[in-house]
């Protein structure tokens, strides 16, 4: 949805493993060359199968090079752009498009931290690089699932020393936000990318600590939820269907191609839009989306479909399909 | 949208003046990009021609009726009110091929509607309800501002959607109690329909003065029904808390309707044909007066402060043409109404026609 950009043809020139499952790629641009500010992505084009698609991805580093660097993590269960990604060697032809941020890092603020979860790290490594250069007063805590998951982890570690605060959740390790938000210097910021658990904590507790809600900066990315995506089905009584939403699908994406009208904007849990009312379900409805504050998700009044789904059974919902007055 | 595609069907009515505006003289006006001139034959009934004579194009409207027929004011040319030629000077013969194209008319709803597609489509049975605007239930003297410089749909967007009334219209119509109350969107094929009722709250100034009621507090409902492709229609009003109106019985309250026929003059202009109706105090002409001055009053009315924002968003649009909008929860209604809108589209222009964002 943002701002000037343009598709460009792109060469694949290298990748690299940064962990099992986190793959580095570098891409030559045609063209002129548009630096990335921090907190930018890169759109690519994908083929899902037999459908073409566009997937986001944050960009890595400052990029002085001339090369847009981005960081893939396989997802067996996405929707199918990493897989995608995966299966290209150096030399694949790319689209690609100049950079967009939805993320952007003020400059001069008087501290900041920055949190990352998992392949979240991505924006928040450039950041963090950005910042130490300027010399901004700064602290970086990052989790992951093990140590062997912490893509960039030493190179942060290089450059922040024991600003960088590492938690890895298989050891039970736990980011401390609540005590980091506290020692951060009045007027600064919290910038955070990551699953929508970590989201949704830093909300909360940013919100508790009493500082302004302008200070939180965060992206999302909307396949992370706090249960495993799986196949559920989606009752809709009005319209007399049932369909099924696979792994790899949202259920916006399966709506919509059983013919049901939708409307919808960002397609990554921001606006609301897209959103349908519950009548009932016999699972758990896993909320991935930002639109909805906690309150109204424990409610499960409604759901996004866009990026939320359900776990452990189906769901039913009513669409605002009315029959014609006439 | 792709180059050459038209954001607005042709295939539907839209209006073209208000019945009293059409009479024994020759009116112009441009529709959906079509020059058109307008008059009303000796029968009564409306006739509606391209403004451009067959021969050098001069609009017709700069010459003069005579009878049911167009007399061209730069070589005399005449045309019928079927658009063929008549008489041609310095020849006894009549070019078999000479002739304008007339368009499909209907008046109703104390409107002239015009057809500017396939003439073959022009079933008059399709002409918006807007029965409202009759002059017979409710009552009210609306106007027109022709010639707005806007995309049509961006009246569409802000009629959809009147949260904006809170910082649009503060002091009249517009408060806090709107933009805290949710609201419902349901569609049909051809309708979006928008409600939100405010239940309990202080009534806004225009309302506790047309109430009369003071120290109550109401319950304030909002309506809005739109037909596509740019009709809409506007059920609001307030009644006494407690009285029963969200379960149908307003009778301890007061209602209007504010009516919309925008019609698309070009591609970032709208000729906009509004009034405000009510079922009370039908008889008092003051008020009707009050009404529509409280709407558009030498820039001081409810509806010059849409007009000064709308035009100021489409000169801002024009300043920002890669710049998309963004859209929000509050415009489900609008997005619902333009949805509509690019349906018709595509069935006219093929797929290609939908309005779509940047590949993204």
């Amino acid at each position: 949805m943002a701002g000037e950009r343009e598709w460009r043809q792109a060469e694949l020139r290298a990748t690299r493993d940064l962990t099992p499952d986190i793959r580095l790629f570098e891409i030559a641009p045609a063209g002129e060359f548009v630096p990335p500010a921090p907190g930018s992505h890169i759109n690519v084009a994908v083929q899902i199968g037999e459908r073409p698609d566009v997937r986001s991805y944050s960009i890595v580093g400052p990029c002085a090079d001339g090369l847009y660097r981005i960081a893939v993590k396989l997802l067996p269960l996405s929707r199918g752009g990493s897989a995608h990604m995966w299966r290209l060697k150096p030399g694949a032809r790319l689209s690609v498009t100049t950079p967009g941020n939805h993320f952007p890092l003020a400059l001069h603020r008087p501290d900041y931290l920055l949190v990352a979860g998992g392949i979240g790290i991505t924006p928040i490594y450039t950041m963090a690089l950005a910042l130490a250069r300027e010399g901004a007063r700064m602290r970086l805590l990052y989790g992951c699932r093990t140590p062997r998951d912490a893509a960039f982890a030493e190179e942060l570690r290089a450059v922040l020393g024991d600003r960088l605060s590492l938690a890895f959740s298989q050891d039970g390790g736990r980011l401390d936000l609540a005590s980091a938000i506290a020692s951060l210097a009045p007027g600064g910021e919290l910038y955070v990318c990551g699953p929508i658990g970590l989201l949704e904590e830093a909300k909360r507790t940013w919100r508790d600590s009493g500082r302004p809600v302008d200070g939180l900066r965060f992206e999302t990315f909307g396949n992370s939820g706090r249960f495993a995506s799986e196949t559920f089905t989606v009752r809709i009584p009005r319209l007399g269907l049932e369909i099924a939403v696979p792994p790899n699908r949202t259920m916006l994406d399966a709506l919509e191609e059983a013919g049901v009208a939708m409307i919808s904007d960002c397609r990554r849990g921001e606006c609301g839009l897209c959103a349908l009312r519950i009548l009932d379900t016999d699972g758990i409805v896993d909320h991935r989306d930002v639109f909805f504050s906690e309150e109204e998700k424990a409610e499960n009044a409604k759901l996004c479909t866009c990026v939320s789904r359900v776990a452990g059974g189906s769901i039913t919902v009513d669409t605002p399909d009315r029959p014609a007055p006439w | 949208m792709m180059a050459g595609m038209r954001p607005f069907p042709l295939d539907a009515w839209y209006a073209a003046a208000w019945t009293h505006e059409i009479g024994r003289d020759l009116s112009a006006r441009t529709i959906c990009d079509k020059d058109v001139v307008l008059f009303r034959k000796l029968d009564g009934e409306v006739a509606a021609l391209e403004d451009a004579c067959w021969h050098r194009l001069l609009p017709l409207s700069l010459g003069r009726l005579e009878g049911d027929q167009v007399v061209c004011g730069y070589h005399g040319l005449v045309f019928n009110a079927a658009g063929r030629c008549t008489y041609m000077p310095a020849q006894k013969t009549i070019n078999p091929s000479a002739c304008v194209r007339s368009y499909p008319v209907v008046e109703k709803h104390r409107l002239v509607w015009i057809w500017p597609g396939d003439p073959a489509l022009a079933d008059p049975a399709k002409v918006p309800d807007f029965h409202w605007n009759d002059g017979t239930e409710w009552v009210g003297e609306g106007g027109t501002f022709y010639s707005l410089q806007c995309d049509y749909r961006l009246v569409i967007d802000n009629l959809m959607d009147l949260t904006h009334e809170t910082y649009v219209h503060a002091g009249s119509i517009g408060d806090e109690a709107i933009t805290s109350a949710p609201f419902e969107v349901t569609h049909t094929a051809r309708t979006a329909t928008v409600t939100r009722w405010m239940i309990d709250i202080e009534p806004p100034p225009f309302w506790a003065k047309q109430l009369g009621r003071p120290g109550h507090h109401v319950d304030r409902w909002q309506i809005i029904y739109f037909q596509a492709p740019s009709t809409i229609v506007g059920d609001v009003g307030v009644a006494v808390t407690g009285t029963g109106a969200p379960q149908g019985d307003r009778s301890q309250g007061v209602n209007g309707a504010f009516l919309a026929a925008i019609t698309p003059e070009r591609e970032t202009s709208c000729h906009y044909f509004w009034n405000f109706v009510r079922t009370f105090r039908r008889d008092d002409e003051q008020l009707t007066r009050d009404i529509q001055r409280a709407h558009v009053n030498e820039g001081k009315g409810v509806y010059d402060q849409d007009h000064a924002v709308l035009e100021a968003q489409q000169k801002a649009i024009a300043r920002h043409p890669r710049m998309p909008f963004y859209n929000l929860n509050i415009d489900a209604g609008a997005l619902w109404a333009r949805r509509l809108i690019d349906d018709m589209l595509v069935a006219e222009q093929g797929p290609a026609a939908r309005h779509m964002e940047a590949a993204e």
